[in-house]
Formats: C-alpha cells, structure tokens, sequence
C-alpha cells in the first residue's frame, strides 16, 4: 500500500512533475519550468492573499524545480510565512523548504529564527520535532535533553541538535549543570536515546575529556551489555541479526577519546567486550545477507581502531593483525581495502609490527593482482608502513617492478616512497645508488627534483659509495635513450667524481666528456648548465681534455647562445680556465663539501603529499644510517663552485654573505655587554608585519626610517638616522644586540660615521638571514652625544619570521588536501579576536599580502573568508603555511586559523598577523 | 555572515559525521541532496558534478569506498539509482554502508517497493524519512519501525488536517 495515496496530494504538484518528465527535451523542459516560475511569481505578487494550501504547493514546486538543478532566487519570504501557519502539512513543508534551501547567512535567519521559537516553546510535541529538525538557535534545548517529561523522539532530536550546534557555535550553549545529567542518557532505556546522546558525548568529550570521564564506565557497561546480548533482544534495533550496530560503532568511537580505563575491573571487562567481537567474527555467519557481514565487520573494524588506540594490549593487537590477514584474502572488495588500510595502522605499533610482516606476500600479490586502483594504492601504503631493514631489499624491489605498470596517478607517491625506503634501509649503498637509477629509468618524469638532488647528496656525503655511483652512472648513460634526470645525476656526479674511474681505458675522460656532451643538446636549458658546470670541473680533474672543453665553450652555440644564463656561463667559464693558474682551478673548483644533514627533502615531499598521520614513524632511524646526527647550525662559507642547481641562481656560488671586505663590517656582538638597559621602544614595531618601510622610531632629536627587502631566507634592511636637530650628533655608534638563539640571524652591519650633521641623513646596512625559525626580535641601540649628554636609545627591529615567506599559488584542491595534512592539534593555532581596525575587505586584503603569503582566490567556499598560502624560507628547512582569516562583521570579530608543519611556526604567525586587524 | 557556519568540509572540527548524501541516477540525474555542511551552492554544484563523473565511472566489481579530496566516499547502487555519502577519514565505511542500505529499506517500507518514480514524485516524502532517520548527519533513529511509526505519525496528522480543511 503505497502510503502516499493519503494524505493531502497535491494534485497541482504532481501535474507539474508528469509535465517535466513527459518534456521530449531539454529545450522544452526550460519552457515548462520557465512558464511555471512565472505563473508563481504571479500568484505571490498577486493582490488575493494565498491559502496555506496554495502556498505550500507552490513553495512545493520550487523546491522540485530546485532539485532539477535551478536556480531559485524567491518564494523564501512565502516559505518562511509557511512556518507560522498552525496546520501541520504547511509548516512542515515551510521547514523543508528552508532546511534545503536557505543558507544560514541569509537575511531572513531572524525571521526563521521567530517561527522556531515559537515551535519550540509550544507543547506540541511534534512541532517542537520540527523545529528541532531545522537546527535552531535556543538556549532551552540543554532543558528540554535533560527533562524528565520530555518524550524520547524529542530527547533524541534535542541531542543532536545540541551537538550541532556545538560543532558550529560552542559559545552558544554553555558548559552547565545539564552536562553531567546528559553523561546518564547512556544509561537510558531507549536505545534511540542512547544513540543520539553517544554521538553527542562524544563531541563534547572530544573537546574537554575531562569534565566527561564518568562516561567511559557507562559506556563499557553499555557495549558490554551489547555484545552479549541474545541477537533478538534488542529487537527492532537488531539489524540483521547483528545487535544494535550503530549504537556500538559510536560507543567503541566514544572510548577512542581517551587512553585504556586506569580502573583494572573496568579494563578487565572492556577487554572481555573486545574479546567477544573478535570471537564473534570467528563465527559461522548467520544470515547469507551482505547487509549482516557488513554490519558485523563494522563493529569489529571500529573494535580493531580502538584496539590500535590504546596500543597497550599485544594480545588484542596480535589477534587483531590476524583477523585482518584472513581479511586481505576475503572475495569481497571492500574487506580487502578496509583490512590493507587498517593494518597500516597496525604495522606502526611496535606489538603488531612483527605481526603485519608476514603478511607481506599476500599484500604483494594484491599488488599485482588487484583489478581496483583505490586497493592497490592501499596495497602500496601498507607495504610502505611494514617495511624495515629485514624485507626492505624485497619491498623495494616489488614497488619498482610494479612501478613499470602502475596507474599514472599514482607513480609519483610510489616513486617518492621507494626513494625513501631505498635511503632509509640501505645497509649497502652501492643497492642506493642502484635503485635509484633505476627508479629514474622505471618512472623518469615522476622523478621530482627532490629525489635527485638527494641521491647526490648521498653520494658527496658518502667516500666509500663515489667510484661505484661514478662508474654506474657512466654505465646507465651509454643506453641511447636515457632519462632527462638521469643525465643531470650523470653530469653532476661525473663532474664531481669522474676521476675514481679515469683510469680504466673504456671510461676515459675524454669518452666520459665525449658521452654526457652526445646528450648536450637533446637537454632543457637547466640541464644544459648543470652540464656546462660539469665541464668546467673537467677541467680542473683532467687537464688533457682541457684543450677540448674550452673547444667546446668557444663555439658560437655556446658563447652566442640565445640564453643569457648558458651563454653567460660559457663565457665566464671559458675565461677562467684561460687566465686561472692550475692552483686557483684547483682550488675554486675543488669538489663539494659534504652536506649539512637535514630532514630528507623527499620525505618531507611525501609528508606534504600524505599528512603526517599516514606515515609511520621512520624518521628517525635515517640518521644513524648515514652516521651523522650532528645539525650544523653554523653558516658555512664554501667559496667553491657549486654545480648550481637552479638554473637562475649565481653562477659562482661566492658565498652570498660578504665575509670579504671586513674593514668595512663592525663585530655586532662585541660591545653589546656595554650598553646600560635602556627601555626598548617596541610600539611601532607591530606596524612593520605587514610592511617593510617606514618610520620606527621618532623623537625630538632623531628619526630612524627603515627599508628592507627580503628574498627566501636572505634579507637585508637598511637603517636610515635623521638628525633632526641643527648640531651635530657626536660619537654616535648603533649595534645590534639579540639572545643567543638569534645570533646567527644577523649576519653583519656594516659602519657608521661617528658624526652626524645637522639635519643630515645616514644610512647603515645589515644583511640578515633566517636560520630556523624565531620567535624575538633584534634590538638596535644607538648612543650618541647631544649638547653634552649622552643619549641611548633602543628600538625593537622589525625582523619577524613573516618576513621569509614566499607566496605560494595552490588551487582549492591542493590547499584543502595539504589543509588535511596539517590536521595534527598541535600544527594548528587559533585565534579568536574583536577588531581593532575598521574591517574594510581590500585593506585586509592588503595587510595578509604584505605579511608575505599568497592570497588564494576562490578556495574559500565563503567569500567573505580570506585563505593564504605561503613557505618560510630558512637555511635548515622551510616550513609550508596555510592561513585562513574569517571575518564577523556583524560581531566586529575575526577569527583566525594557522597550520603549518611546526607548532612554534604557527603560534609566532598567528601571535603576529592577529595584532594587525 | 556568521563566524559559526562557514566551514567548508568541516575544516574545522574534523569530528566523524556524514558531510552529505546524493542520490543520482545512473544518468548522472540528481534526485535527492542533503548537505549536513553549509556549503556555497556553487561548490555544491561543482561537488556534485566531480562526484557524480567519479562515481559513474567506476566497475561493478570495485570496492565501495574511495578517497576523494579528503573525504571518503561511499557508494552504493540500488537498481538505477546510486547512493553516495561523503565521510570523513575518520569514519566508519561499513556502517555508513548500512545506513545507506537502511534509509532504502525505509523507503521500501514506505512506499511498498520503492522504486526512482516514487522518489522523483514524492521527494518531500523522501525528505521527510530522511531526516527523521539522520539529523546533522548522525543517526538519530536506527530502529526501523520508530523511524516509521514517526512518519505515520505526520501522514496522519495531515490527514486530520486535510479532513478539517476540506470540511
């Protein structure tokens, strides 16, 4: 009996639907609709007042004409009336129409806002239904969750209204007696009760765990009631045969809030629970019916996420792994995807590591054999996480053979992965190199630049590995075709190395010159300077292809390129191998200086890429594979060529920092012991987050100005004294001082003439660089005579770490997925804030460009909200930023988030920008 | 424009609970769309349109679950029309299956084998189980006959009404 038939149909509305559907095409369905939309116009304009009934209808049909993907722009005001009408049908439509309809920033909110309060105050308890279901403001429905009399329908709708309204707006509802009262529902007998408050508690007791404890023990008692219970007890909340599935997936959620029970008793008992859905997955099905596997599986895989949460019980984890493994081999392919995903997480407990390891075969076979992408790129993950020194040579091995047939989307993550893999477990470094290349030969153009630069970092930091990569590369570029990386890897190396294998006949200079020069001219413009590099180094190594190379440089190809960097370094090069003595070659070119160690590039890349949360913790055993922990804080000046890595950067790396010349440089720190403590004047000091000129500091005798210019971690200001006075400023000197942990932030000041005239300007320099993130500020003190007295004067310099931002362009994609990445509580700073300025849109636009970040255009899907993207440079890492600012105009407040990879990052941003609206 | 409701994707309070649902045909019609995050209708439409191409383009056999930006959805297909639900990471694949499954059984309850007609006819019906069955994208009411005796309930209520009225 279809239950539709009774009721009130609207026979208008379903003449209206036949009519749509009966539309030959598309042309005549617009018309149709076309005609309709104006004859509702007509009747709302018109003068005659509409019955409740025609209203409905019509709000009705705009609510069809919506669904089939127009636009609706009118009909809200007839909607909104619809909710004041006393007739049940009227009012319910009234609210469908705004709950699917009306965004909650729009005008008529206060209006609706009226209809729901009404509702809610009246005893009727399905209008208060209603009105709960639209999700309201009201204070009272704390009273109405709690409330003795209220029905169970309503307690189950207040619940979730209040978590909604949580989520969106805490403030609104505070924290008060009702709280310790809602903890009991857990105990209620209305199952429908119980599940709608599980989900609100655990909301609640995600945000202040504390004030919620008591309900671990309720729960456990409830779950554990659950899980023994005869499959018909629950009656209709058993759900194919499986008891009351919901209820226990959300009360396995609510215990993943917090750590295993201290209480032993209470432990004891919430292990039996986990014990017996781990049995209960042992059992012979009862019922053929997907529905009952899926249902039972739900609450064994949620029962397995709290097992791997509390990570204390190695039985459970163990048996877990197991239950998993019979998974990965299950017909249906949701288990299998669903069990490769959570072993991943298993595999990074140290009591299940073992554990998921002898799985491997099966999960390489899913490799090859799955036929649905989205599993095989778990499969992927999964090997990811159980790799270790043990199976790594295998692990690698099958990732670079499955690599050659991998799917286009996701080589590049299998290609970062295997150079991790490959790094982090190389015992053998000459397997290293190995792989490498063959990573580059598999999957050249996935190769991202982090890859090879890291490679070559390896093999200058490595003595015992160079000859082997040397006579490797030589070996891998004698195929016809080869990679575009490949031959960067080659110049580099050889450039660097080509002598451990001069010796042998078949790899002579000349043959080793005469090969990378037959790939010359097949290369990109980048590549082909690596290489010009690469032959001037030649030079040095070998100098009886001296003759050769400067041959080579002379030609009209090189000296006449069209390109100013290529034909720049032929000419530079060609005349310093004329005029450079062997010992000056000898010394300019000398080969690199091992790099500092640092995080690998590349797995910060796939960080990037994954979030941190995917990967399992491997960072940390790197160092001691390659032997060197130490962190080399210290500038280090290499006044050596380096085989420039970007095509536009220097082409002799002189050291960017001015160590010659020293005459002119005072020794910053020497004197600052001197200075008396002198109030520093920091209030104009805010003004220069967002801008890098102006006045900072002013008094009657002196002005200072500033301008300064930054580029990635370098920067450099210039300090401007004005003499305000008419006499001279006699001894004046100006030094800078900062703590210990920003010492090597400033790199040098240059001098001051002791005098100043009256009215006359001077100017100092100070070149600065940013070598890891920083939270003070440099403090400049000037000293000077004045009519005798002697004047002291300390001012704040507005060296803050926004001010090595690069911008950074992401479409909305990009920044929501690395937005997830940077989901940790700690990476995420908030603040809430009243404005201090006028909010004017283009000024804030300005302020969060000047603090140095991309404005990301139309990520935001609300566009009053500002998104910004940026990377701080420093010399040992750079730190990704994603910002976001949310105006309140009607509050007159902002709110302000931050994520970036570094949690003292986010809280210096955050403190910085938020002081300047 | 209010602080407390623009977080697009739950950015914010990344807590389990569904972000939507959409019904589509197996022509890439849609039939029903419930938003449990207030999304502009632009990205509403573009979402839609994405997953809609996604989702249509996958084979029988594979599994009902993918990743997408970073949500993760799940699919099922009853007859011609499909059932999609965007999750967070967090979340529960299965059991979100069973929802989907539950909400079709309610239908077929409702209106005695449901089939895509009765949808496209009675939407606000659709509509009304619905939400009765998940508000805010949590499941209020699992229980199948409660979900039902509820919407009786209102099928009953706009009988009298209709009766007084057309006294």
């Amino acid at each position: 009996m279809p239950a539709v038939s009774k009721g009130d149909g609207m026979r208008g509305l379903a003449v209206f639907i036949s009519d749509i559907r009966n539309c030959k095409s598309k042309e005549a369905e617009v018309k149709r609709i076309n005609k309709e939309l104006a004859n509702i116009r007509s009747k709302f304009k018109g003068d005659k007042a509409l019955d409740g009934y025609s209203k409905k209808k019509y709000v009705c049909k705009l609510l069809f004409i919506f669904l089939l993907g127009h636009d609706i722009d009118f009909g809200h005001m007839e909607a909104v009336n619809l909710l004041s009408s006393n007739k049940y049908t009227e009012k319910q439509i009234g609210y469908l129409f705004i709950s699917v309809l009306v965004n909650s920033n729009s005008d008529l909110i206060r209006l609706i806002n009226n209809g729901i309060k009404n509702d809610l105050a009246s005893r009727n308890p399905t209008f208060m239904n209603l009105a709960l279901h639209c999700i309201a403001f009201a204070s009272e429905i704390p009273r109405i969750l709690v409330a003795g009399d209220t029905m169970d329908s309503v307690k189950q709708s207040a619940a979730l209204c209040l978590l909604r309204l949580n989520r969106t707006s805490p403030d609104l509802v505070p924290m008060g007696e009702w709280t310790a009262r809602v903890v009991h529902l857990l105990n209620d007998q209305h199952l429908g009760v119980v599940t709608a408050a599980t989900s609100l508690i655990t909301t609640l007791a995600q945000k202040s765990p504390d004030d919620f404890k008591t309900s671990i023990s309720l729960a456990v008692a409830r779950l554990s009631r659950i899980v023994t219970s005869a499959s018909i007890d629950l009656q209709d909340y058993t759900y194919y045969f499986v008891a009351a599935p919901w209820l226990s997936v959300k009360l396995l959620r609510l215990l993943q809030c917090y750590p295993p029970p201290e209480d032993a008793a209470l432990r004891s008992r919430l292990t039996e629970c986990l014990e017996t859905i781990l049995n209960k997955a042992q059992e012979p099905p009862k019922s053929k019916k997907v529905q009952h596997s899926n249902a039972k599986n739900a609450v064994l895989f949620e029962a397995i996420s709290l097992i791997i949460h509390h990570d204390s019980e190695p039985t459970l984890l163990v048996r877990a792994c197991n239950q998993l493994g019979q998974f990965l081999q299950h017909r249906e392919t949701n288990l299998r995807y669903l069990a490769l995903e959570s072993m991943c997480t298993l595999a990074s407990s140290e009591f299940s590591h073992e554990a998921v390891k002898t799985h491997i075969e099966t999960v390489i076979n899913a490799l090859k054999t799955e036929r649905d992408v989205s599993v095989r790129q778990r499969a992927v993950d999964l090997l990811y996480a159980m790799c270790d020194r043990s199976n790594a040579k295998q692990i690698v091995a099958e990732m670079l053979s499955y690599l050659e047939t991998a799917d286009y989307s996701i080589r590049e993550e299998i290609v970062l992965k295997v150079a991790i893999l490959a790094e982090k477990y190389a015992v053998d470094y000459t397997w290293y190199v190995d792989t490498i290349l063959n990573l580059i030969r598999i999957a050249g153009d996935y190769v991202s630049e982090e890859v090879w630069y890291r490679v070559i970092q390896i093999v200058i930091n490595r003595d015992d590995v160079q000859g082997y990569a040397a006579k490797t590369v030589f070996e891998a570029l004698q195929a016809p075709a080869c990679h575009e990386n490949l031959v960067k890897v080659g110049g580099y190396i050889l450039g660097e190395f080509g002598n451990l294998i001069a010796g042998d006949s078949r790899s002579s200079p000349l043959v080793q010159f005469n090969l990378l020069h037959s790939k010359f001219h097949l290369c990109s413009v980048p590549t082909r300077a690596l290489l010009l590099s690469a032959y001037i180094k030649f030079i040095n190594l070998f100098p009886e292809v001296k003759a050769t190379i400067q041959e080579v440089l002379r030609s009209d190809s090189q000296l006449r390129n069209a390109d100013v960097e290529l034909q720049q370094r032929a000419v530079e090069y060609l005349r310093l191998s004329c005029i450079a003595s062997t010992d000056i070659l000898a010394t300019v070119l000398e080969e690199m200086p091992p790099f500092p160690e640092r995080e690998s590039s590349i797995l910060a890349k796939l960080k990037r890429k994954k979030g941190p949360g995917n990967l399992p913790d491997i960072d940390d055993a790197r160092r001691n594979v390659n032997g060197n922990t130490e962190h080399s804080e210290k500038t280090e000046t290499t006044n050596k060529v380096t085989l420039v890595r970007t095509a536009s950067a220097y082409l002799l790396n002189l050291n960017s920092t001015p160590t010659a010349g020293a005459s002119l440089l005072v020794d910053v720190f020497s004197d600052s012991s001197t200075l008396a403590s002198v109030e520093v004047s920091d209030e104009n000091f805010p003004r220069f987050v967002c801008k890098n000129n102006g006045v900072i500091f002013e008094n009657q005798l002196l002005q200072i100005g500033l301008k300064s210019e930054y580029r990635q971690n370098l920067g450099r200001m210039y300090v401007f004294y004005g003499n305000k006075t008419s006499t001279q400023f006699l001894s004046f000197s100006s030094s800078v001082t900062c703590n210990d942990t920003l010492k090597n932030h400033i790199l040098s000041t240059s001098s001051v003439d002791p005098i100043i005239e009256g009215g006359a300007q001077v100017q100092q320099i100070l070149n600065i660089e940013c070598v890891s993130d920083f939270t003070d500020a440099p403090v400049l003190n000037v000293q000077f005579r004045y009519g005798g007295t002697l004047q002291n004067i300390a001012v704040k310099l507005p060296v803050m770490l926004n001010k090595f931002f690069q911008p950074t362009e992401m479409t909305s994609q990009d920044f929501f997925q690395r937005w997830k990445q940077l989901g940790a509580p700690q990476q995420e700073v908030q603040k809430i804030f009243k404005a201090k300025h006028p909010m004017d849109t283009e000024v804030t636009k300005a302020k969060i460009l000047g603090f140095g970040v991309a404005l990301l255009d139309r990520v935001d899907p609300n566009p009053e909200n500002f998104v910004g993207a940026g990377v701080i440079h420093s010399k040992n890492t750079q730190v990704g930023c994603l910002l976001r600012l949310e105006p309140n105009t009607q509050a007159q407040m902002y709110r302000l988030t931050l994520r970036t990879s570094r949690d003292s990052v986010s809280q210096r941003l955050c403190d910085l920008l938020s002081e300047q609206f | 424009m209010s602080l407390t409701t623009h977080f697009p994707l739950c950015f914010l309070f990344s807590l389990f609970q569904m972000q939507f649902m959409l019904l589509f045909s197996r022509q890439g019609k849609l039939r029903l769309q419930k938003w449990y995050v207030p999304l502009s209708d632009k990205e509403k439409k573009k979402i839609t349109r994405e997953l809609v191409q996604t989702v249509l383009a996958r084979k029988p056999k594979m599994c009902s679950f993918l990743e997408w930006r970073d949500l993760k959805i799940v699919y099922k297909r009853y007859a011609s029309l499909y059932f999609c639900c965007a999750i967070e990471d967090q979340d529960n694949e299965l059991i979100t299956l069973e929802i989907i499954h539950r909400y079709v059984e309610l239908l077929d309850k409702y209106f005695g084998s449901v089939c895509e007609l009765d949808i496209i006819f009675n939407f606000e019906k659709a509509y009304f189980i619905l939400d009765e069955f998940l508000l805010g994208g949590e499941a209020q009411e699992t229980s199948k006959k409660n979900v039902l005796k509820a919407i009786e309930q209102a099928d009953l209520l706009q009988e009298v009404r209709h009766r007084m009225k057309s006294k």
